[in-house]
């Protein structure tokens, strides 16, 4: 905003300097024509000339208003007259010539400007609508006289799109935010427990929005158009049951496991078919049902890096800088969010603690008697935790081996076919308290501690889900071979089929063999996909019981068995539970994970995803409300929001890495899928460029996937990233040399506030040294300079507004504290007079639009034109 | 957007939306929210803009403002006259300026008229012992305050004039991580 303010004001002097060179140039020209010309020139510039430099003037009180107050009421009067007067001789304004026009141009988008950022500016509303009015009607009577024949119109009509368009965003913006959902529940949540369990609803709406635009892209390009084109079920051997399974295909039972009809549904892998394209249209199927696949993955890779860099965006500040911790504590710590007189209580005793705290660190800032204590508590913890986390790995990759034993096995009871799922589920529900016991043990601070019992339980999960991963990579290989064998069974009983048939009547063509009897191999990725989706629906049911009896059934428990008890339950051992966000969290990013990586095989999947989060949505907004109580030490975990995006990036990439894997080097199913019969799932890529391709574009392609190419390719890449952070730090070191600049001469000016009678002989040379070099320098850029001091002049007036004098880089603000008070106070005054005399020209004359004025009032008042 | 509304005219309303940041429909919810705290005083219809008062002890009372320590700083700074009562331009210039959208220095500046208990457009040692005493509801001992005040000066003090003027308040809370989003007040 300085800087903008100091354009205008730069804007303004040429403007002067303009408006009188103009009236010079009028002059000559009205010498040098005919005296009947003459008169009319002259009552014309009579009329036209005070009316610019009213409009001048007018536009320095406006400015002016910004600074000082005293002055309001009767520029107000001012600029009513002004305005009113305007409006009776607007005829004129048909004869104005180009460079009044340019500066009228000038002006109106001036007035534009000031419009957009009325919201900006630190003053009352009254004045805000007033000055937004003025501005307004401005723009609305003078930007029709720009132009002129032809070009007015078009220029009116640019006036009119404009001012559609504008309304049109503002429409747009209005619906944008009330599309926005859940608005008031998070603020619910938010007033209630503070802006960390709201971080939580936050995170949870945004990963609904990405999951929505997934949906988005699977249902509409793969799944609607086989449902609609592809062929209908029991066309095909890979979309029908089986004859064994047909029988129990409808159970509950089966359908729950996702067997029997859903399995050969459009919700998997194996139903889609390998023809090339389906339907009227030529849909290729299975180059969209690759290119999605991919796209699924670019998308979100794209939406997560951009809002990560939109959060470090506007998180300039870092928060390692410990210059300010208790300034910070005192400006920053109160959450005016806090609605609720439960929170408030705790966020008081929470803020006088870390007063407390920081009193007893300043105080005796390296004293701590049971060091050796705590360090071996800590490593204990950590033994103890990596114990758990081994033990969980192994328990999952046990079951899993076991699991594959069970599937062999027929007629196999409900518990060992989703022993699996269970066991995951379990270790998910009771890791993470037990995490939390141990971490007592450290003793951190809640943000740190957070921060490990996050990065703890990521391991856990991780650890589990890709122990889950390996087992089933074992599973799919033994698959694999299994595979050969019935391709084999396949095309000897379909060779056999036929030849029968042509044994018998080699004219009759045979009649086909039913789809239900063909032989099957054993489609993987449909088993992968429907691992991911049993995944997924028992993680849902086991959150959605946990919460139900981990908080709902408690609370009720503790709340009305509490008459008859006897302790006080609801402030002694079970009490209420806490709304626990790291365990929300993280299980938010690792279904997050699930979907990514089974979405390939089973399209569906997101679809479950979206229900899943809608209810969540709702579901954990009730529960929290209802059962949870406020975190005993109120926190704000800082940045959390990247932090969350981190964990979401890192979890995304990891789930990329194994169905980028499955992508290029397995083969896929021979019977199923819209790959079968291919070697590998990307050949999908080459078929269509060299069939639906012109030659050269092949060409291209296969000069480009040249290795050749690649490997330089990524070369440059690395280069770049080498360099850009190698510059990154460079600036890094700037900047913290700076601060180290401004924190030496802190001291230093400290130190000559102390001593001041001793006078500091280098800070006198260096206020010698500076003072006439900048006398020297002033007079070429004369004007320029006063600008800047008319502004450091009226700053120290304290003008509003002046938002960020010191803001911005530290060079800016260190300067700010350099030269702030070496520049001798002369030079402010210098400006004085000169603002004073913009702010009351003529203080008792009212000078009306109409009448000429003799001597041009704008001219010698301002600052000298040269 | 259909809905009729006959509180305020079109023009009333894009004006509020150019002088505030919040859109046609905020504005009403934020106009039912005043009205909600004196029905019997606030009349439905705003196209004339009455000039309607309504006292602090209302303002203060609002859900969203009630267990601020701050509240009665922000009704004051925000008011027109600076004793807290609040007209409805008022009010929607205090939630227009811990809206979330409001920018740094525009809070800035408002945050720093509502830690100047005194308005003497400095932030001196009273000051900040209010602030800190009100934060933590007194328990702190008059030394623990006094020290915590004079951490907080010799921190912040740019210029060294043993007080903070506005400008080292904005260089300090601007680096502030959480400044942003503590001093919000969603509505």
């Amino acid at each position: 905003e300085d800087k903008e303010d100091e354009s205008k004001e730069e804007d303004n002097g040429s403007q002067q300097n303009r408006a009188s060179r103009r009236k010079n140039y009028q002059r000559k020209n009205r010498d040098g024509k005919k005296a009947r010309e003459e008169g009319s020139q002259k009552q014309d510039r009579g009329k036209t000339a005070p009316n610019k430099d009213q409009k001048v003037s007018e536009n320095k009180e406006k400015k002016t208003t910004k600074r000082g107050k005293e002055g309001e009421n009767k520029e107000k009067k001012d600029r009513k007259n002004s305005t009113s007067s305007a409006s009776s001789n607007s005829s004129d304004e048909e004869s104005l010539s180009e460079e009044e026009l340019a500066m009228l141009k000038e002006q109106v988008e001036q007035k534009k400007k000031l419009i957009s950022t009325m919201r900006n500016k630190p003053w009352r509303m009254v004045k805000k609508l007033s000055v937004l009015r003025e501005a307004q009607d401005f723009v609305e009577k003078f930007e029709g006289a720009l132009g002129k024949g032809k070009g007015k119109k078009l220029y009116a009509y640019k006036m009119m799109m404009a001012k559609k368009w504008v309304k049109f965003k503002r429409d747009f913006e209005n619906f944008k935010t009330q599309c926005i959902p859940w608005e008031m529940k998070i603020k619910e949540v938010e007033s209630h427990f503070g802006s960390s369990v709201a971080s939580y609803f936050i995170f949870l709406r945004w990963m609904y929005g990405v999951n929505l635009v997934l949906f988005g892209l699977i249902f509409g390009l793969v799944i609607i158009p086989e449902v609609l084109m592809g062929m209908p079920y029991g066309s095909l051997p890979r979309k029908t049951v089986p004859r064994a399974e047909q029988a129990t295909a409808m159970d509950f039972s089966v359908l729950w496991d996702f067997e029997g009809y859903i399995k050969y549904s459009a919700l998997f892998y194996g139903y889609y078919n390998n023809q090339r394209t389906i339907g009227w249209l030529k849909y290729r199927l299975p180059m969209a049902y690759f290119m999605v696949g991919i796209s699924v993955f670019g998308y979100s890779l794209m939406v997560v890096i951009r809002s990560m860099a939109r959060n470090a965006n506007e998180s300039t500040a870092d928060g390692d800088d410990d210059n300010f911790i208790f300034s910070w504590k005192m400006f920053t710590s109160w959450d005016y969010l806090i609605g609720n007189p439960e929170t408030a209580d705790n966020k008081f005793a929470s803020i006088t603690t870390s007063f407390k705290e920081s009193i007893v660190d300043e105080q005796e800032s390296n004293k701590d008697e049971n060091i050796h204590l705590r360090r071996f508590l800590r490593v204990l913890a950590n033994v103890l935790i990596i114990c758990c986390l081994c033990g969980s790995g192994y328990l999952i990759y046990f079951v899993v081996k076991r699991s594959q034993t069970f599937s062999k096995m027929q007629n196999v009871g409900w518990y060992e076919r989703n022993e699996v799922e269970i066991v995951m589920s379990l270790l998910g529900m009771f890791c993470p308290p037990l995490f939390e016991t141990i971490a007592a043990l450290e003793n951190y601070h809640p943000r740190i501690g957070l921060k490990w019992q996050l990065g703890r339980i990521f391991a856990l999960f991780l650890g589990n889900l890709y122990t889950f991963l390996l087992a089933l990579m074992d599973d799919v290989n033994e698959k694999l071979a299994e595979e050969d064998v019935v391709k084999n069974i396949t095309h000897w009983t379909l060779l056999g089929h036929y030849n029968s048939s042509a044994g018998n009547d080699s004219t009759v063509t045979p009649p086909p063999l039913d789809p239900a009897d063909v032989p099957r191999g054993p489609c993987w990725e449909t088993t992968v996909g429907i691992e991911f989706m049993r995944l997924t629906v028992s993680d849902i049911l086991v959150t959605y019981i946990t919460i139900l009896v981990g908080d709902f059934i408690r609370a009720c428990f503790v709340r009305f068995v509490n008459y008859c008890w006897c302790w006080d339950l609801e402030a002694g051992f079970p009490s209420y539970a806490e709304f626990d966000i790291s365990g929300n969290v993280l299980g938010l990013v690792f279904n997050q994970g699930m979907i990514w990586m089974g979405s390939f095989y089973a399209p569906g999947l997101v679809g479950i995803n979206v229900l899943r989060l809608l209810t969540s949505m709702y579901f954990q907004c009730w529960a929290v409300m209802s059962s949870n109580v406020p975190h005993a030490r109120v926190f704000k975990a800082s940045k959390s929001n990247n932090f969350y995006m981190g964990l979401v990036l890192l979890i995304l990439f990891l789930s990329l890495l194994p169905v980028a894997y499955t992508i290029m080097s397995l083969p896929p199913s021979f019977d199923c899928g819209p790959f079968s019969g291919k070697k590998r799932m990307y050949d999908v890529i080459q078929e269509t460029i060299e069939l639906d391709f012109p030659l050269f574009v092949a060409k291209i392609f296969s000069y480009v996937a040249n290795p050749g190419l690649i490997i330089p390719a990524i070369l440059l890449m690395v280069l770049t990233i080498y360099y850009l952070n190698a510059v990154s730090k460079a600036y890094q070191r700037a900047n913290a040399e700076l601060k180290k600049k401004m924190q030496m001469q802190r001291e230093e000016e400290k130190n000559k506030r102390n001593n001041k009678d001793s006078t500091n002989p280098m800070l006198q040379d260096l206020e010698d040294l500076l003072t006439p070099s900048t006398k020297m320098e002033s007079p070429p850029k004369q004007a320029e300079d006063k600008k800047t001091e008319s502004l450091d002049g009226t700053s120290s007036v304290r003008k509003p507004g002046r938002g960020d004098a010191l803001a911005g880089s530290p060079l800016a603000s260190g300067r700010g504290a350099a030269f702030a008070p070496i520049i001798p106070p002369s030079h402010v005054f210098v400006a004085q007079p000169r603002t004073l005399g913009i702010r009351v020209p003529y203080p008792g004359q009212p000078r009306p639009w109409g009448h000429p004025l003799a001597p041009v009032p704008g001219r010698g008042r301002g600052q000298p034109c040269h | 957007m259909g809905n009729k509304q006959t509180i305020f005219t079109q023009e009333q309303l894009d004006a509020y939306q150019d002088c505030t940041f919040f859109t046609r429909k905020e504005i009403l919810r934020l106009f039912h929210r005043y009205r909600d705290l004196a029905p019997q005083l606030v009349p439905l219809d705003y196209s004339a803009s009455p000039a309607v008062t309504l006292p602090y002890e209302l303002i203060g009372s609002m859900p969203e403002l009630k267990d601020n320590p701050f509240r009665q700083r922000i009704a004051e700074v925000f008011s027109e006259h600076g004793d807290g009562n609040m007209t409805l331009d008022d009010f929607l210039d205090m939630f227009s300026v811990l809206s979330e959208m409001a920018p740094r220095d525009l809070k800035a500046y408002y945050a720093f008229k509502i830690y100047d208990f005194n308005n003497d457009d400095y932030i001196c040692k009273s000051d900040l012992e209010k602030t800190v005493n009100k934060l933590t509801r007194n328990e702190l001992t008059p030394e623990e305050v006094s020290l915590v005040c004079e951490k907080v000066i010799y921190e912040a003090d740019v210029d060294n004039d043993g007080k903070l003027s506005l400008a080292d308040f904005q260089h300090m809370i601007i680096r502030a991580p959480d400044f942003l989003s503590t001093f919000h007040i969603r509505i």
